[in-house]
Order: structure tokens, then sequence, then C-alpha cells
């Protein structure tokens, strides 16, 4: 049976992605499968969704598979037209979908149009927000545009590239915006404005979506699943690396960081009264013997409330590492209600300190840029220049340090072949609480070439590789 | 369970007819769900009605609604059953003399003296429960292992009766606002349902069902000056219940165009942090 082969195909996937699938979610999803009638794509989605699927981080690497692996297949979307297909799931799925279809035919007629018709046409289904016309344009500029070609060895997102530059999408919201002033009655408001913008913008990003996953399709048909699902396989939120992780990333990181802040600031709130049992409460026990009639066999203590640390972060902000020290600082702040203080200072070769940026911000990206743009962390070159820094940092601030003190510092420890000033951190350790580094290059990486993280190490309590969120948020609650 | 589902569609109609919006992916849970006799763990940010979904399956099932609201230090005593100990130190005291020790240990370990709580009482209610275990991320970890028996098999042990099985098999949402991770044993045993904040179709079609004498011209335009506010970097996004007191807010006021100042003067009813607001503000060039 083709629907069971494709199941374990993609439930292998789902674990290569990294989901940690169960056998008995595996078999979940078996049972919950054959509930739900074949032909409803969108429940047979949810369905699976619902069993394998446990946590919302998830669900983005789930759709791409679930897309490649349950995608539409048919032959409008085999790359050469006469490409023959004898795959039984296929032609169970192509009926489905032709019955589904049956008014939207649009695209046949459309292969007399010019380039410009077409835009045209995008133009005023976009505008009318016409969803059945931008799908079969999508579909039509895709087999136009992108030059697709059977075997050829490139990536979905060239081929999106081709298709979107051919169709001029950039400037498409200029020229709605435009369109839609001249088309309205009388001057419209700022808010009308925006709102209409924000309109606009969702629509062109609906059809992106969908020419995205026409190209998908395509690419399937003429590879198959799995190796299509190999290509597309991207690092979860919480793995993707600080040092090399792209734009996009850094956006999926930012929003992973949210939630992740706030579920460690309960869970170390929790912890820290939870830890050890304080003295007895007199009143609570009284009150509970009244169930035992007058023996007071449940003794109830109080919570306890131990200090909270001090903290200083000491960073290096070079380009290197610039994206590790930014996220850590935002996870410190985010929680800084579990420590009595916190202290930040960057640097490079300079070094600056910055406690006061989030001092009088609510905002803490708003802050997070101020360091980057007017903290003075340049001293003669603007390359990293740990000893210097380390230094200066001993002379002006080394008196704050006391035993409550707990000293983060970050960075690759690359010291481009500088003194290290490794007897600073060497009196952190005797003066402080404790000291810890966290590095964010894998560990393979450390002490080769101008790297001396060996060195400073020595005289902590720890060096911690942070790669990823994962690796920061252990740490973090490790030390509260 | 009293009857049971044909299809996704079944569920979508029952729930509107209630006053739910359920989109796709909500219907499909709920009625695998109750196909399956699994619980649905429901999670999603606050306000999106993740606790409304289970009182309106309950309502739609015309089901009693059990609920279990869980918070930090809930044990056995208050989540599964407690004896009554008092009664039972009433029932030794009324007569000592007459029963032999045997007689007595056997009487007060009896149903009479058994106090359910809400776990014990959906399952061994004979007309059709829903359960709703809220907040479930607020227990501790280890108390989480509480649920598990039932959870999974539907009964409660207690050393001194027994095992108690369901007479039926209830429906059981549990919901959590994930300030932790929950464990892997308690969610391998549930389906998983995600509740993100509604788009703006629905966004409206919710705002027109839930407030009265709204115009459909509002409706839209408050479904969409939301969907601009979401796209913001906010502390806190606005809640699909924060939008229907915004509404509730414009009706009252009589306004039935939203304009810059009308917008500026409300915004706070939507958003509950000044920075956010003036951000918002700002954003929306309604602060010029």
């Amino acid at each position: 049976m083709p629907v069971l082969d494709l199941m374990s195909g993609f439930i292998v996937e789902l674990r290569n992605a990294g989901l940690p699938v169960s056998l008995t979610e595996n078999l979940d999803a078996m049972e919950a499968v054959k509930e739900i009638p074949l032909e409803d794509r969108d429940a047979f989605k949810y369905a699976l969704a619902a069993t394998l699927v446990k946590s919302q981080n998830h669900w983005r690497a789930f759709e791409t598979i679930f897309e490649v692996y349950f995608s539409l297949r048919g032959p409008e979307y085999s790359i050469m037209q006469d490409g023959k297909e004898n795959d039984e799931l296929w032609r169970e799925q192509q009926d489905l979908q032709m019955q589904g279809e049956g008014k939207g035919q649009s695209g046949g007629s459309m292969d007399g149009l010019t380039p410009e018709e077409i835009a045209q046409m995008l133009m005023n289904a976009l505008m009318n927000g016409d969803q059945a016309m931008m799908k079969a344009l999508a579909k039509q500029s895709v087999q136009r545009f992108a030059g697709m070609e059977p075997g050829r060895p490139v990536g979905g997102t060239y081929y999106l590239y081709r298709t979107l530059r051919n169709l001029d999408l950039d400037n498409m919201l200029d020229k709605l915006m435009e369109a839609n002033k001249q088309q309205a009655a009388e001057e419209l408001t700022n808010l009308e404005l925006r709102l209409e913008k924000d309109e606009f913008e969702s629509r062109i990003e609906q059809f992106k979506q969908e020419v995205e996953a026409e190209i998908r399709r395509k690419l399937v048909a003429d590879r198959g699943a799995e190796a299509m699902a190999k290509t597309l396989r991207k690092p979860l939120p919480e793995d993707v690396e600080f040092m090399h992780a792209s734009r996009d990333e850094m956006q999926s990181l930012k929003k992973a960081l949210q939630p992740l802040t706030r579920k460690l600031a309960a869970r170390l709130a929790r912890k820290r009264r939870h830890g050890r049992k304080g003295p007895l409460d007199f009143r609570n026990t009284v009150r509970h013997s009244l169930s035992y009639g007058g023996v007071p066999a449940d003794p109830k203590f109080k919570y306890p409330r131990p200090a909270k640390p001090e903290l200083m972060v000491v960073a290096d902000i070079s380009g290197s590492v610039a994206a590790f020290a930014r996220f850590t600082l935002m996870l410190v702040y985010a929680i800084q209600g579990q420590f009595s203080k916190v202290r930040s200072f960057v640097f490079i070769d300079g070094i600056d300190e910055v406690t006061s940026y989030f001092k009088n911000t609510e905002d803490i990206s708003d802050a997070i840029h101020r360091v980057n743009t007017e903290a003075d962390v340049v001293w003669v070159d603007g390359h990293s220049d740990y000893g210097h820094a380390f230094e200066v940092f001993w002379e002006r601030y080394g008196k704050d340090i006391n035993s409550k003190t707990t000293i983060l510092l970050l960075g690759d420890a690359r010291n481009n072949y500088h003194a290290t000033g490794s007897w600073v951190v060497k009196e952190m350790q005797k003066r402080g609480r404790h000291v810890y580094w966290l590095n964010p290059e894998p560990k393979s990486y450390w002490n080769t070439g101008d790297s001396v993280v060996g060195e400073y190490g020595s005289f902590t309590d720890g060096v911690y590789e942070c790669r990823n969120l994962r690796q920061l948020e252990g740490f973090v609650e490790k030390l509260v | 369970m009293g009857k049971s589902f044909e299809s996704v569609q079944e569920v979508r109609d029952g729930l509107k007819k209630v006053n739910y919006l359920a989109d796709d992916g909500i219907a499909s849970v709920v009625y695998l769900a109750q196909r399956l006799g699994k619980p649905i763990l429901v999670e999603g940010p606050a306000g999106t009605g993740k606790t409304q979904l289970a009182k309106s399956v309950s309502e739609m099932l015309n089901a009693r609604l059990i609920r279990l609201q869980c918070y930090e230090g809930l044990d056995e005593s208050k989540a599964l059953y407690e004896w009554n100990y008092k009664k039972q130190l009433l029932r030794i005291q009324a007569d000592k003399s007459s029963d032999s020790w045997s007689e007595v240990h056997d009487d007060i370990f009896s149903d009479e003296f058994l106090l359910t709580r809400p776990l014990l009482e959906a399952i061994s209610s004979t007309d059709p429960v829903v359960l709703l275990i809220d907040e479930v991320d607020r227990v501790e970890i280890e108390t989480e292992a509480l649920l598990l028996e039932i959870l999974s098999e539907y009964q409660v042990s207690i050393p001194e009766l027994g095992t108690i099985t369901a007479k039926q098999i209830p429906m059981v949402f549990l919901t959590s606002n994930n300030t932790r991770e929950l464990s892997e044993a308690l969610k391998r045993r549930c389906l998983f349902l995600h509740i993100d904040y509604p788009d703006m179709d629905r966004e409206k079609e919710i705002v027109l069902t839930k407030v009265e004498g709204i115009t459909e011209n509002l409706a839209d335009q408050i479904a969409r000056i939301v969907r601009s506010i979401r796209q913001l970097d906010l502390k806190k996004a606005p809640s699909v219940s924060e939008t229907l007191d915004w509404a509730r807010t414009l009706i009252l006021l009589g306004i039935d165009h939203i304009d810059a100042q009308e917008a500026k003067d409300t915004l706070h009813i939507l958003l509950k942090y000044q920075t956010d607001i003036a951000k918002a503000a700002k954003e929306l060039s309604v602060d010029k």
C-alpha cells in the first residue's frame, strides 16, 4: 500500500529533521489517519500534526516536509510536458484534484498572453484580492519564467528568484499603493494608508508562497520526495547556530527567544522557591492539623527566600560574535528579575559600560541597537583585543566585584595574537563568586589559530559551548 | 459520550451553533479526539479561546463541564479524591462500643466517606462530561504524573477501594500557556493543538458573532487594524478577547467608523503596556 510507504518515509524524514517522534505517536498517527477521509487534505494534515508534532516550534519543519511528501502531483507539475508517471497514489490524488478544481481551469487559456499582460493581470488580482486568479497566475508564471529543466541540480530558491524577478514583484507594492490612491475618491488618512499597505503586503506574501509551493511541487515531481526533503532540511530554531544564522533564521531566533525567556523566568522563580524547605510555618501547620483531629500530622514549612546573585556580563561585540552577544544580552535582560543587579559591558579592543542603555527603556531591542551604535568600544583599530579590554575593565570596575558577583565572559577568545591579560580573569575569580566563559564556537575549534580560550578557561569555573538557543537556555538555567 | 461525530464538518457546524468559530485545525483535532478517545492538549498565546473551546464543546455536546484549575502545589487531595477525615472521626466516635474493628474499618473507607475531586468526578459521572484541566503548565513536573493514569486509561486507583474505571470516556481538554515544557509522557498521551491568533477573516467573523449590534464595516476595520498591530514588535500582542473588548467599547461610544483620533483614544483597551501603546500609535501614524 503506497500510503503506508509514504507515511513511513514521512516519519523518518521528520526524525531526520530533529522532531522527536516516538513509536506510540507513530501508531497514533496511523490510527488517526484511518478516521479521516483521504480526500480531505487539510484534515489529513491536521491529523498528522496533532499526533506527531507536540511543539509549536516544530510546526514549520513539519509543514515543509508535509508539503514535500503529500503535495499534489500530476502531469501538470512535471517539468517536461511529456513526463510519464504511473505512481498509484499519484493517480488517486490526480482524480481528487480534478474534482476539486473543476471551475478553476483558467490556467490553459493563459498561454497566449505576453509577460506584460500577465504582470497587469497579477496586479489586478492583487488589487481585488482574487484568490483563484492569484493561484492560476502563480502556476502560469512558474511555468513561463522559472525556466525549470528536469534533473538540473539547482535549489528552489533559484527558480523562485527568477520567477519573481520577471514579475517585478519588488515594485508591485508601490504600484498598488499608487493605483489605490488614484482610485480612492478622497484623500486617504495615514491610518487608512497604513492598513491598505498591510493588506497588499499580505496578499503579495501569499502570492509568493503560492509560487514557492508551485515550484516545490514541480521539483518533487522531478526528483522524488526523499531527495527534495533532504535539500529543504533546515535546523529547528533552537538548533540554529548564532554565528552562521541567515537573516531569516535570525528572525525566527528572535521569535523563539521571547517565549523562551518567559518560560525561563517562570521556571527559575519556581525553582528558587522550591530548592529547599524553610522554617516551620506554625499557622499553616495548625490550620492543617484540623483535618487530623488536632494532631499536627502534616507539618508545613515557609518558602525559603535565598539571595539573588549579582551579574556582570562582559561581552565581545566584534563582527564575528556580535549576534551571539546580542542574544545573550537580550536573554539576560529579559530575566533580570532573577538577579539582584545586572551590569553589562561590551568591548572590541576598548571597553564600555552599557548598563544605562537598558535601564531607561523597556524595549530591549532598542537598547541592543544603541549598544551597537553608541557604545565606545574601539580603542585602536577595531579588532578584538581581549587583553587590553580586560585590563581596562579591571582598572575601572574591578573594585565593584564582590563575593556575590557572578561574571559572564562572552566571546570566541580570538585575540589576534595580542597579549591575553589572563591575570585579570584570575583576579576576577579570586574576588567574585563565579566566573563563566561562554563560547559560541564549536568545541573542536577552540584553541586553534588565534583562539586562546584554554588559557582564560583555566581561571574560570567553566567554559561552555553556546552555539544555539538550546545550549544558551541550558546554561542560564544552571546559572541561577 | 452520547453521540459520536460523523465528520469534521459536523464538528465545525456544531461549534458554530454555540458561537465558537473553529478553523480547520481546531475542528479536525476535536473530531479526532472524540473518535480516538484521546485528550487534547491545547497550547497558544493567552486570550485566544483555549478555555472557551472546552466550554463550547461541552455546550455543543450538552455535557457537564468539570473544571480543574491547576496551580502550584496542587496535589492528589485537590485533584483526585480525599477521605473525609472529620466524618470518619465522627463515625468512629458515634458508636464506639457496638461495632467490631473490622466493621468500622470497612465502613469508614467506603464511598460515603470519599470526597470526589474534579478528576474522579469526571470519571465516575454517568452522564456525559467534558473535563477541562486548565493551565496544566502551572503544576510541578512531579504532579503531572497524577494525570497520566487518568489520561491514558481513564481510571483512578484508590488503594482502599480499588480501581475506579470510567463509565463513559469523557472528552478531556488540557490547556497550557507554555510557561514550561511539559513532560514527554504527558505530551505523548495527548493530541496537540496550537491555537494561534486567528487570521483576519476569521477574526472579523468572530467579532461579528460575538459583539451585538456591530456593522460589517466596523468589524472589518477592527480586524484590519488589529492585524496591523499584531505585526509590530510588541511586548504583548492584542488577544482575541481584547479585540472583542475593543469592539464593544467602540459600540458603546457609538462609533461606526474608526478614524485616527478615536483609534488613539481607545488603544489602551487593546494594549496593556504604555510602551506598546506609544509604539502602535506612532506606527499607525495616528500620533501626528
